[in-house]
């Protein structure tokens, strides 16, 4: 198996990727091409060129990296930083979260980091866009405590014009996840205009309701503050022109959603 | 709040400080009488206690439930000139400095140059210090290695425990005379001296019972005067509180306070302590008369609030006593460290907190004043709902209240030799001094530069700002060959200027203990009346003198930077990098930056750059702790810096992390500003790699936007942040919640933000009354968003 991966990001203190405290591992690599993705840094799966930035994490304080994004690490390395927090997980019931990028597409890394965690009793979570094989999620379910899922469009059309991909994967993945008991955290991105239409909130309303184990959803404003990566790395920003939703309005949402019995939270 | 109190809260923040001569005035006229002569040390001191209480100006302000100001009006502050004789430079310093500044009157100006300094001058604790050390200490002193404590202000750093809360002045005076019948003339050859010392706690108990009888007949003819019939009415409760304290021991809730109030007074105008002085744990000492009040239906718990608050004022009312020299630039606030400790455990080590605890932290938020400094003590038994509470008052940016591990202090305290019970009931003071309260003599004696050892080891001992070979030679720096040889030649500069210190405090201590002994304040403490000994002399049950280091981050990341660029991966020579640092970075943009940013820094949870922390910490604890002082205990280390952190910039050059010279070094054991960029809990994992318990306090600072605590959950993230650092024995840790914006709005428009309260270091102060390079500095802190 495949004891090396590429990231881009290992964020300490995480607060909004799952339960406590955890460390998110940032994948390089992602099927989708969602137009308001705001981590666009992450979508290849190569290291690539970006200007003006200093690497919070910066392995081996290599001066060629600064101007680089993404490396390539071995298990050992993600796992030595994880590590490094576990008092913080231990106080507050957090853990490590994988997440992307679509930290699937590199199954067999994943697989690796997530056996290592379950040996040393971290809680793992996974933040993920679905869409990969279900064998895929096969190998990893057992060793994975919460699946962050992301439920975007419901009319696949539509789905395949602003992600790129169909979302039937995905629809069937969450099915077969969701009832064979995998803890589901689902993460709904709020974009004016494109999933937040009245059509797609109430399609995506009856589709949860068909759903078990969804511990929870979380409603997940859009915010334009990846405009300056879009910027620096010259990649096309399609969503520049849209305005975040305000509070009101979520709050508007967050009522709607309720109807489920499931707890709902606005942000992350 | 209030009407009564809105009103009385804005007028404390509205005073103007000013100097006051009153008692620099009545001192000298006590001293340049017959009387001192004809007494011996001890009881002369007793005796100008007695004349200034007795003649000082009555102050009761309109509407005030508590009485009694250390001028004749709120802020208005007096000088202590047996200390410290000001100048007519010193004068027109404290009128003019932009910040942290006193007023004064042409009359008062008069009277302390041509009646007090005439006086004074010559003989002055000030004076005799600066004679007295060596040279050695002198040429450090002004190099900026180290600052001393003592050379305005005398030694304080004690706090109250629960005894003035169930002894009355009365109580005390028969146990002093109980302690005088015990002594024995024929064995002991100190019975004469241990008699006099006595006698002056005597004198000194009686001028405050004198003092208070003064306000209760001031306080019967305003009430017979009085209309307003409520106001009659509380004033002829107020005459008979201070008829009753602090002559017995207080019944009521009111009573208490009012007798700390005379305590506080009494401790502050015997000298300018340190840290003026404190009732420590007021949520254990008030608790039980508030219970007993409420069920007796002599106290409603409105009216309890509106006393705490009225009380929080009086705390407000007085500005730390006037700083000049070394000593401003060290702690250049007018907070006087009266840090007020809630929850903790019992003496039996359960759980503390009551009822009274949570009242106390309503009355900090809602006061929002820079005085009294406030803080929580979280033990593991601790409800986390205590530690909420405390943070959801943090997050509207105010500073306060600090977070303290009391776990820690406790074996902080133990480790040190004291007993578990006392060390239960103890606590943390000034800005993070961990000691057991009404029991010890903790004295802070000075800064110690770190960062400067480094400097001027790498000058082979010379020291670059003042031109002096200050330090050893131990070798040319280019001659080394390792690392491990550098930091040998370090350790032995830095144990060579620790020495120097420890003679200098030693010669002080004495200075103190033969010429200025504290009667009022060692009835307060244990155990001097028993011992016949005063505070100053080793009369406390535990005596520690510490040697405060500054500049954790700065000396591990320049070291470091040492290590990895010069000695690991060859980046620069040794020549080079004292090029750089003597031209101060100039045109080497790429070099520093490789220093700045490439370089393993602490505060990252980096061992390469921890390690070094370690080390460090490991040999200044091996230079300082354990050695004796002249009171029969020990010197100790902690870790904090007021202000001095700015000043011990201002005399460094260049240092190797990349710090261009002047620029302020770091503070407490928090990175290097800009340093740590993983996140708070890297931080966390970084600043617990030092071995807190054998220190007496270190100060972590955090700072977070306000959006960051402004839900629940974002509190809870924070509150798991800190049981973490105090799982790992972190000792402390303050947070300064603010955007930047509101910073630099402030830092352009000052008038508008006049109440903008931020966290300095072990304290809050208003950001507009902070120089501009410690504001710059607060801005440059890292900022977790955690977003």
């Amino acid at each position: 198996m495949k004891n090396t991966g590429y990231i881009f990001d290992i964020k300490k203190y995480s607060v909004n990727d799952g339960p406590g405290i955890r460390t998110t591992v940032f994948f390089k690599g992602c099927p989708l091409n969602c137009w308001w993705c705001h981590n666009p840094e992450s979508q290849h799966t190569e290291p690539e060129e970006i200007d003006n930035c200093l690497f919070r994490w910066n392995l081996s304080y290599d001066q060629s990296k600064r101007s680089k994004i993404g490396s390539q690490v071995l298990v050992d390395e993600v796992m030595k930083e994880i590590e490094k927090d576990i008092p913080f997980y231990e106080e507050s019931t957090g853990g490590a979260t994988f997440s992307g990028g679509e930290p699937m597409l590199q199954i067999d890394f994943l697989h690796l980091l997530l056996t290592e965690c379950k040996k040393k009793e971290i809680n793992t979570a996974i933040d993920t866009t679905g869409y990969a094989p279900f064998s895929d999620f096969e190998k990893i379910y057992d060793n994975t405590d919460i699946f962050l899922y992301d439920l975007k469009l419901m009319d696949d059309k539509i789905h395949f014009e602003y992600c790129g991909v169909s979302n039937k994967l995905i629809h069937e993945n969450l099915k077969k996840l969701s009832s064979r008991g995998n803890k589901i955290i689902l993460r709904l991105p709020i974009i004016p205009t494109i999933t937040d239409t009245e059509e797609n909130i109430s399609q995506t309303i009856s589709f949860i309701s068909a759903l078990k184990n969804i511990r929870e959803i979380d409603l997940l404003p859009f915010h334009n503050t990846a405009k300056s990566k879009y910027e620096r790395m010259q990649k096309e920003n399609k969503v520049v022109n849209l305005v975040p939703p305000t509070k009101e309005h979520m709050d508007e949402l967050k009522n709607r959603f309720l109807q489920l019995g499931i707890p709902i939270k606005v942000g992350g | 709040m209030n009407e009564r109190i809105k009103k009385l809260r804005q007028q404390s923040l509205d005073a103007v400080p000013i100097l006051s001569h009153e008692r620099a005035k009545l001192l000298t006229e006590f001293y340049k009488s017959c009387e001192p002569q004809k007494h011996s040390v001890p009881v002369a001191r007793a005796l100008a206690f007695r004349y200034l209480l007795e003649n000082k100006e009555l102050c009761i302000n309109d509407g005030e439930l508590f009485v009694g100001e250390k001028g004749p009006v709120p802020k208005a502050t007096p000088t202590y000139p047996e200390l410290c004789v000001h100048s007519e430079q010193d004068l027109e310093i404290l009128h003019n400095r932009e910040k942290v500044w006193f007023r004064s009157s042409d009359e008062t100006r008069d009277i302390i140059l041509n009646e007090v300094a005439a006086f004074w001058k010559g003989k002055s604790i000030r004076e005799k210090i600066l004679d007295e050390v060596e040279q050695e200490w002198r040429d450090s002193y002004k190099a900026g290695i180290f600052t001393e404590f003592m050379e305005q202000r005398a030694p304080g750093h004690t706090v109250g425990d629960d005894k003035i809360f169930k002894k009355g002045m009365l109580d005390f005076k028969k146990e002093i005379q109980e302690s005088i019948s015990k002594l024995d003339f024929y064995n002991d050859t100190e019975a004469f001296s241990k008699r006099e010392e006595l006698r002056a706690m005597e004198i000194a108990a009686d001028a405050l019972i004198a003092f208070s009888k003064r306000y209760s007949k001031k306080l019967s003819e305003l009430a017979q005067k009085e209309k307003d019939k409520q106001r009659k009415n509380e004033l002829e409760t107020m005459a008979g509180i201070c008829e009753r304290v602090p002559a017995n021991a207080p019944r009521t809730f009111w009573e208490a306070l009012q007798y700390y109030w005379f305590v506080h007074l009494g401790v502050t105008t015997e000298l300018n302590t340190w840290d003026s002085f404190n009732p420590g744990r007021l949520d254990q000492h008030l608790y039980p008369f508030y219970k007993r009040d409420i069920e007796s239906s002599l106290l409603t718990e409105e009216f309890a609030r509106e006393l705490l608050q009225s009380f929080w004022i009086k705390f407000n009312n007085q500005p730390a006593p006037p700083k000049v020299g070394v000593t401003a630039q060290e702690s250049n606030t007018y907070t006087d460290f009266c840090l007020i400790n809630i929850g903790g455990v019992t003496e039996k080590g359960e759980d503390a907190s009551n009822e009274m605890s949570y009242i106390l932290l309503d009355t900090i938020e809602e006061m929002r004043l820079l005085q009294p400094s406030s803080m929580l003590q979280i033990s593991k038994k601790n409800p986390d709902r205590l530690l909420r509470r405390a943070l959801k008052i943090i997050r509207t940016g105010y500073g306060q209240p600090s977070i303290f591990n009391t776990d820690a202090i406790i074996q902080e305290l133990t480790r040190q030799g004291k007993s578990i019970i006392d060390a239960r009931c103890g606590g943390a003071s000034g800005c993070v001094e961990a000691g057991a309260f009404g029991k010890e003599a903790y004295i802070l004696t000075g800064y110690f530069n770190i960062p400067k050892i480094l400097e001027i080891t790498l000058h082979n001992g010379f020291d670059p700002l003042t031109k002096e070979q200050i330090g050893l030679q131990t070798g040319d720096p280019e001659s080394f060959k390792s690392f491990d040889e550098l930091y040998s030649a370090f350790e032995k500069q830095l144990n060579h200027f620790i020495d120097i210190k420890i003679k200098g405090n030693v010669i002080i201590e004495r200075i103190y203990a033969e010429y200025m002994p504290a009667p009022f304040l060692s009835i307060l403490i244990d155990d001097c009346i028993k011992q016949g000994k005063d505070y100053n002399s080793g009369g406390a049950r535990y005596n520690s003198s510490y040697i405060q280091g500054v500049g954790l981050g700065t000396i591990t990341d320049s070291l470091s930077a040492i290590k990895y660029n010069v000695f690991d991966k060859k980046n620069f020579t040794m020549k080079e990098m004292l090029q750089l640092l003597k031209n101060n970075f100039e045109n080497k943009k790429e070099e520093r930056e490789k220093l700045l940013f490439f370089t393993p820094k602490y505060g990252n949870d980096d061992d390469y750059a921890d390690d070094i922390t370690r080390k460090v910490f490991e040999s200044y604890f091996k230079a300082v702790d354990g050695r004796p002082n002249t009171k029969d205990g020990h010197f100790r280390i902690n870790l904090l810096p007021t202000t001095c952190h700015v000043y011990f910039g201002s005399v460094l050059g260049a240092t190797p992390d990349g710090r261009f010279a002047k620029e302020p070094v770091s503070e407490g054991i928090s990175p290097v500003q800009g340093a740590d960029v993983h996140g708070p809990t890297s931080v966390i994992k970084s600043a617990s790699k030092i071995d807190h318990l054998r220190t007496g306090g270190t100060l972590l600072n955090q700072k977070f936007t306000p959006n960051f605590l402004e839900t629940d959950e974002g509190i809870e993230k924070v509150l798991y942040l800190i049981r973490t650092y105090f799982k790992l024995d972190g000792h402390h840790m303050q947070f300064n919640v603010v955007n930047v914006e509101t910073l630099r709005e402030a830092q352009k428009h000052p008038e508008k933000y006049r109440d903008l309260i931020v966290r300095v270091a072990g304290y809050s102060d208003y950001f507009v009354d902070l120089g501009e390079d410690l504001q710059n500095e607060i801005i440059r802190r890292t900022e977790h968003t955690g977003a």
